[in-house]
């Protein structure tokens, strides 16, 4: 009772301060409130060799609204980056998670921080629901210093380990494993958390997805395998790829539940079904029925091997944002003008952010050479031409070698003992061994501390 | 003749009765002598006691007391928990070590033998070597993937290769082989403590032998530097790198090269990655003669980057082209005839050394 009283007057006193917040920020200027609203999810769940959870999913005002913010901002990003990528300002793979938001922010809402996610190179979007922002995702993608790997992972390799989010994978299959390797130390460690390992359907068939998970399932370990079934694995489409597309059924012994991956609701309570079976009888699969607008990547049109007809009808039918934006209109919890300003907030921060991505500058030249050990064990790095001593600095502020197709640069550090004669062409060898240090400090390290 | 019966009989029963006594060997008074195996086996024990985050997976690693005995005793000790056996998965077994150590534990996977390890290799390039580098620091990995390499006796083409050179091309990777036992003992606990990838390169025909070891190796903190090659034997007239097995080979080469007047340095490489050009070079440019021996194959094998490295920083110090001794390039046959010439034997290294020598040395050296 006391609850809905502080929820009552938390919503009063929050619509009293909006006109102030609004003035204040470009942040959202409808927060909703946290009183219980229950909703059932699309079609119910269908299990294997489990009990399903219900159909009737808890959720509040707050939430739906803050799902609405997050896919919103989610499918804006990465139209965004669509557009760059055709500008020639990303290179290289960009696979594009467009209509796949519910996943990401429904499994967000179910857990902490403390629980494991790991993905495959389709990571844009999770590597946000974890907390990442605009511009580390916008400057990764165009290779730039303030990237969440300082521009050195790219599209695919995303992480961001203070929050759990181990990656951003490009090998097909391998986070999964790797994922149950998480789930592992989790139950090593005793913490009572859990890992999402995230998958397609083309990934589904796999033999190391089957290895990890008979020895999940032996070892009890908390893991979860959630195939993201978008139902086309490149422009393989499933039924041409598995003889049984049920993945929810493919783990045999191990229980699987088959979820509507376009509505963030069941993916919430799928998820929270999920945490809380893994905790106490180990590891469960989820099939996420998902669907992706964009092609395999940016390289794919992703028409020639369905019909635009199929893209624009689950567009109309099934699209996530929305699902919920039904939602909210239909529990009158917020006008569509006020759902259409979010959209604009969410699409001016995706712009800021990309103008913010676009100044930070490439990598120096340096960061070739780092991160290649944690700890670093001498100072012999090679470059494309090993003999070339001097540290071409000028060279590199020019970067017209982009456009080129191959680069001829010669770069190549052999340590000296004083740092500071950069650019000298002084033929000394300073061989590793003598003393330990990374590439470029010249602290002195004990050899095995 | 009764009394060295009674003798010998004494000597059997307290073998029985102590069996860890049989370690010493009864007229050593100087050092003490352990087999690699025991080396290996104390490594672990104490790494697993120094820190409770390290943990060993692979196959028959616990209650079969490993494959071939490493990990003797430590299921006893350590429990299920951490001395794990895996099934036969390594693609599997493998990325899961790979993300145990993503979150921060420190794994020890055991390979049954490296040929395995092709099975898993896309977990130790691509989810271990080049994670720290694609996320930029954020996610190191602090694995060992140890098990034997290379040939041992009669095994077969598929159970034969040695992988040094194919993970030691990689940047990201840490490649460590061990020859004797304070080499297993020292390099392992490096490994293990390193927060890198370590592949370790371990050779089961060395498993028994025994080698003497002073206190300071039977230290529990004792520990050996990654990347620095050892100096088994110092000489003047040609220098011998090896690794593994290859250093014994060596060092017998050497011994039966000094009746010939030629005083062979040899070079226990050690770490294969990153490789000690310091320690090679400033040899070469001692001895001016270079002969690196490996088992593997011959082709973009060690000695071809050791060569390419002498070549590009010693060139000038050379008295004689390299010489390269090297498994053959076939794949390793069964018959023992045939198996003995697809490896390096003793002789070959000899007959090495002497061409690089004879090229400049007039032949009075020998006289």
């Amino acid at each position: 009772m006391a609850l809905s009283h502080l929820a009552a007057s938390a919503s009063r006193s929050s619509s009293l301060l909006k006109p102030l917040s609004s003035a204040l920020s470009l942040r959202r200027s409808i927060s909703g409130d946290n009183s219980p609203l229950t909703v059932e999810t699309s079609v119910p769940f269908t299990s294997h060799q489990c009990e399903a959870p219900s159909r009737s999913v808890e959720t509040n005002p707050k939430e739906l609204l803050t799902f609405f913010r997050d896919m919103a901002l989610m499918r804006r990003m990465e139209i965004a980056a669509d557009s760059l990528y055709k500008a020639k300002l990303i290179r290289g793979f960009c696979h594009l998670y467009d209509g796949q938001e519910a996943v990401a922010v429904g499994m967000e809402a179910a857990i902490t921080k403390k629980d494991c996610i790991i993905t495959a190179y389709r990571d844009h979007c999770t590597f946000v629901s974890r907390g990442g922002t605009l511009l580390e995702v916008f400057a990764e993608l165009m290779g730039r210093q303030a990237g969440c790997s300082k521009g050195k992972g790219g599209s695919m390799h995303f992480y961001k380990k203070d929050s759990n989010f181990y990656g951003g994978h490009g090998i097909v299959g391998a986070q999964v494993p790797l994922g149950c390797g998480l789930a592992f130390a989790q139950k090593y460690s005793k913490d009572e958390t859990v890992t999402f390992a995230l998958y397609g359907d083309g990934a589904a068939n796999q033999g190391q997805l089957f290895e990890a998970l008979n020895i999940s399932a032996l070892w009890d370990l908390p893991a979860i395998l959630v195939c993201e079934n978008n139902h086309y694995g490149m422009g393989t489409a499933e039924w041409r790829a598995a003889k049984s597309p049920a993945y929810y059924k493919r783990g045999d012994y191990v229980p699987g539940l088959k979820v509507d991956g376009m509505d963030a609701l069941a993916v919430k309570q799928a998820c929270k079904f999920a945490k809380e079976h893994a905790l106490k009888n180990g590891p469960i699969i989820l099939e996420m029925d998902t669907y992706r607008y964009h092609g395999h990547s940016m390289s794919d049109p992703g028409s020639t091997y369905r019909t635009r007809d199929e893209i624009s009808g689950v567009r109309q039918e099934r699209d996530p944002i929305e699902r919920i934006r039904k939602l909210i209109l239909s529990h009158d919890l917020a006008t569509e003008k006020e759902l259409k300003d979010v959209e604009k907030e969410v699409r001016k921060e995706v712009d800021d952010a990309i103008a913010q991505a676009k100044e930070s500058p490439m990598p120096e030249p340096s960061e070739l050479f780092t991160n290649v050990y944690a700890k670093g064990l001498g100072v012999e790095s090679f470059g494309a031409d090993r003999k070339e001593v001097a540290f071409l600095r000028e060279a590199m502020h020019d970067y017209s070698f982009l456009q080129m197709e191959k680069s001829f640069y010669a770069l190549s550090f052999i340590a000296q003992r004083s740092h500071s004669s950069v650019g000298t062409a002084h033929p000394v060898l300073i061989y590793p061994g003598l003393y330990w240090e990374d590439s470029f400090s010249t602290k002195k390290e004990e050899a095995c501390a | 003749m009764l009394a060295i019966a009674r003798q010998r009989m004494l000597g059997q029963s307290f073998k029985k009765i102590l069996p860890a006594v049989s370690v010493l060997r009864s007229y050593s008074s100087a050092a003490k002598q352990i087999t690699v195996r025991e080396a290996l086996n104390s490594a672990l024990d104490e790494e697993m006691s120094a820190d409770p985050k390290v943990f060993l997976m692979g196959e028959e690693v616990g209650e079969y007391q490993g494959a071939y005995k490493i990990t003797k005793g430590l299921l006893e000790k350590y429990g299920p928990e951490r001395v794990l056996d895996t099934p036969i998965t390594e693609a599997g077994f493998t990325g899961i070590g790979v993300g145990a150590a993503y979150y921060g534990l420190k794994p020890v996977v055991e390979f049954m033998t490296f040929n395995f390890s092709m099975q898993a290799i896309d977990h130790i390039i691509n989810s271990a070597a080049k994670s720290n580098y694609m996320s930029a620091g954020q996610i190191s990995v602090p694995i060992v993937f140890r098990g034997p390499n290379g040939a041992a006796a009669g095994v077969g083409a598929q159970h034969s290769q040695c992988y040094a050179a194919w993970y030691a091309s990689c940047p990201g990777l840490k490649v460590l082989s061990p020859y004797n036992s304070e080499d297993a003992r020292g390099l392992l606990k490096a490994a293990i403590r390193d927060p890198d990838p370590v592949v370790f390169l371990e050779n089961e025909l060395l498993y028994g032998e025994s080698f003497p070891v002073s206190d300071e190796v039977l230290d529990s903190s004792f520990c050996l530097p990654i990347g620095k090659a050892k100096i088994e034997r110092e000489g003047k007239d040609v220098t011998i790198t090896a690794f593994s097995k290859m250093v014994g080979y060596a060092l017998k080469a050497a011994e039966m090269l000094e009746k010939d007047g030629i005083y062979a340095e040899v070079i226990n490489l050690r770490s294969i990655r990153p490789l000690d050009r310091s320690t090679i070079n400033t040899s070469v440019r001692k001895t001016n003669r270079l002969i690196t021996v490996e088992e593997g194959f011959p082709q973009h094998g060690v000695g071809a980057e050791i060569c390419a490295s002498v070549v590009e920083e010693s060139f000038s110090y050379l008295d004689a082209p390299v010489e390269r001794i090297a498994g053959a390039d076939v794949p390793m046959p069964y018959a023992a005839n045939l198996e003995r010439m697809a490896v390096p034997q003793v002789e070959d290294i000899v007959r090495a050394a002497k061409r690089a020598c004879y090229r400049s040395v007039p032949l009075a050296a020998t006289a």
